[in-house]
């Protein structure tokens, strides 16, 4: 295990557009809240305001070829991947014309064309798939890597330890990021778990395990890069823990009391477009106006979107009906 | 990938084992379409824990037919991240008991994921299980797994009882866009058969298989039992009592349709399955068909295993697997009532 190296540096053209995709899931996410609480989407949402970076990071340094797996928690990656806004609160609303036909819901977004081949409702569901997709890569020899996004409380299920295994064993290249929030689901990682540091958990794998500022997406788009330029030269998987923190609750009925309000104020304070805004505002790149602008851009953008997939017809039952089998 | 190897030379019939039939349906999908991987608990260099593989890493290469580690759930998976991604994946799950290891990845992941992606996914995966009792395996290496899965939309279950169903239908089941539930029974793979073998020889899934043609009362089966059932209609036939025999071949989707008309014939049912009858697959048959107002003479009967896991004793093994005998034992009091 190691801590992730200093970030390589990259154009403040290219730090300001990963702010922008991080600024757009946030208002994206709290969008889903505000729809919920007008019941236009119901069950359940698992919002991830506070992880964005993680997303953002990983996704850029990700080739639209590669694949990507994700969880119930992954409104952020597929918006990162650049999956239709529209297509996504569509999804949500229970549309027809939602990215899944409003079958899946939330928990279900997938994008075969952009290679979003799987998101998971089950913990620990999404790593089997994803070193399956590595194979299928490492089997046409076509440079192709597969990443697949889970949180802490997956590195406690048996399909972690299982898909570590194969990866290592078969030198597949897999990307394992864990989004390390520090609670499954409502109950702090000290209490499952007996170590601070998840990456550790890569050695055993003789896989390299990089502990990385999940805040910061410059580090973690740097670590992210360093693994999937190994596992892309046939260097095998590698494990990657992005330290991060949920602004909300596990999911939306969870107003997130168990957490110590003095934890709370530090992340708040460590809030990714925070630090990626100091940095752009610091550069001369974001001016206070410039960022007011950008916001009401973005927010424009969203409010479209969520306009026009609440105009557009509901689900049907022809299409589950012919969702189940392929004929 | 390695460059293949001609395909060999397709004779029409070929009188081929069970376990041969298994071997050859994989050995000539895999010649057929490269696409084609099997993977599993050693299925390569050892050839199988049931001999069904042999061969098949030395003909189509390491790339192809490789080792997993004891992981059932998680190569399961594997398969199904290979199935999205452009392969159709064979995996073999050594007994069906394990099975449940992967009840996750077979039924929340396989048969669910073309759904949750609004019919944009195919999952072309099949899942062979090696089933059932006669071999003294005990409680855990011993079911039939049929119904566990049945009630899952999303996934096929077929069931193979001969040789000439074995080839077909698992030629017909890699080919399936579908995750597919291939059951094979540990009991019958030294049984011997007739095999259309080639293109001829593929078995659609979702028929059943009239084996026997009778009037007087009609015996659904799967696996073990058809054959158990097809000898007791021998005994039978010498007492006067002309029973039709049933194959389902397929749990789901099942062909209610043969069964129908059989029983519309026949007026008396028997369904004989190697599970415990409360929930098996035996109450979806009769319900269907009283549903559909079939007129039955006598009421439909279930024979199947009792309420408890399989013993591993030979005596009590022998004793709890429906028999020939005991089946015929309950045509009898079906056809001719004391």
């Amino acid at each position: 295990m190691s801590e992730a190296s200093a970030p390589t540096a990259v154009t403040t053209e290219r730090l300001g557009h990963w702010y922008r995709e991080m600024l757009r899931i946030r208002l994206f996410e709290d969008k889903v809240q505000e729809l919920f609480l007008r019941n236009l989407v119901q069950g359940t949402t698992h919002l991830c305001q506070g992880q964005e970076a993680v997303s953002v990071g990983v996704s850029a340094a990700l080739t639209p070829d590669d694949y990507v797996t994700m969880t119930y928690r992954g409104h952020g990656q597929a918006l990162a991947r650049g999956m239709d806004m529209e297509g996504i609160f569509a999804e949500l609303m229970g549309k027809r014309t939602g990215v899944s036909r409003g079958l899946g819901g939330s928990m279900h977004l997938t994008d075969k064309d952009l290679n979003l081949i799987g998101c998971f409702a089950i913990v620990g569901a999404g790593l089997p798939v994803a070193v399956g997709a590595g194979m299928s890569a490492k089997l046409r020899g076509d440079g192709r890597v597969s990443v697949t996004f889970f949180g802490d409380g997956a590195t406690n299920i048996g399909t972690f330890h299982e898909a570590l295994n194969m990866a290592s064993v078969w030198q597949a290249p897999v990307i394992f990021v864990i989004e390390n929030n520090l609670y499954g689901e409502y109950t702090p990682m000290r209490k499952t778990t007996p170590i601070d540091d998840l990456a550790e958990r890569a050695r055993p794998f003789r896989m390299p395990g990089v502990v990385v500022d999940g805040n910061d997406v410059e580090r973690v788009y740097a670590a992210a890069r360093e693994a999937v330029d190994r596992a892309r030269r046939g260097g095998g998987p590698s494990l990657l823990e992005c330290k991060t923190y949920r602004h909300r609750g596990h999911s939306r009925t969870d107003p997130g009391k168990y957490r110590p309000d003095d934890e709370v104020k530090a992340w708040l304070a460590r809030d990714p477009l925070l630090i990626t805004g100091a940095r752009l505002r610091s550069a001369g790149a974001l001016t206070e106006d410039q960022d007011a602008g950008l916001r009401s851009e973005l927010q424009a953008q969203v409010d479209a979107s969520a306009e026009r997939a609440e105009q557009a017809d509901v689900a049907t039952l022809a299409d589950a009906k012919a969702s189940t089998y392929a004929s | 990938m390695p460059a293949e190897a001609p395909a060999a030379p397709e004779v029409a019939t070929q009188e081929l084992t069970y376990r041969e039939a298994v071997r050859l349906a994989l050995e000539h999908e895999m010649a057929a379409d490269p696409t084609v991987l099997l993977f599993g608990e050693d299925v390569g260099e050892p050839g199988g824990p049931f001999k069904t593989t042999e061969g098949l890493l030395q003909r189509f290469g390491p790339n192809r037919v490789f080792d997993t580690p004891i992981a059932e759930n998680c190569f399961v998976g594997v398969g199904i991240g290979l199935a999205v991604t452009g392969f159709r994946p064979v995996v073999e799950i050594m007994f069906a008991d394990f099975l449940a290891v992967a009840m996750d990845a077979v039924v929340n992941e396989a048969a669910k994921y073309r759904f949750m992606s609004g019919g944009k996914f195919e999952v072309p995966l099949t899942i062979r299980a090696i089933g059932g009792g006669t071999g003294r395996f005990g409680a855990q290496h011993s079911a039939t797994a049929e119904s566990w899965f049945a009630g899952v939309p999303g996934l096929k279950v077929v069931a193979v009882s001969s040789p000439s169903d074995a080839y077909g239908l698992l030629r017909t089941a890699i080919r399936d866009p579908n995750p597919v539930l291939f059951l094979e029974h540990k009991g019958l793979y030294v049984r011997k058969g007739p095999v259309q073998v080639g293109e001829g020889g593929l078995i659609p899934i979702g028929s059943a298989r009239v084996r026997r043609e009778g009037s007087q009362a009609t015996v659904v089966a799967t696996l073990l039992m058809v054959e158990r059932a097809l000898a007791a209609a021998q005994h039978l036939a010498a007492d006067g009592i002309d029973v039709e025999v049933i194959d389902l071949r397929s749990i789901a989707p099942m062909d209610l349709g043969t069964v129908r008309r059989s029983v519309e014939k026949t007026g008396r049912l028997l369904t004989v399955e190697e599970q415990p009858v409360n929930q098996g697959w035996g109450n979806s048959v009769i319900a269907s068909l009283v549903e559909a107002g079939v007129a039955f003479k006598r009421p439909p009967r279930r024979i199947g295993l009792p309420d408890y896991p399989m013993p591993y004793s030979p005596v009590l093994e022998d004793a709890v697997l429906p028999s020939a005998e005991s089946i015929a034992a309950t045509m009898r009091e079906l056809v001719r009532p004391a």
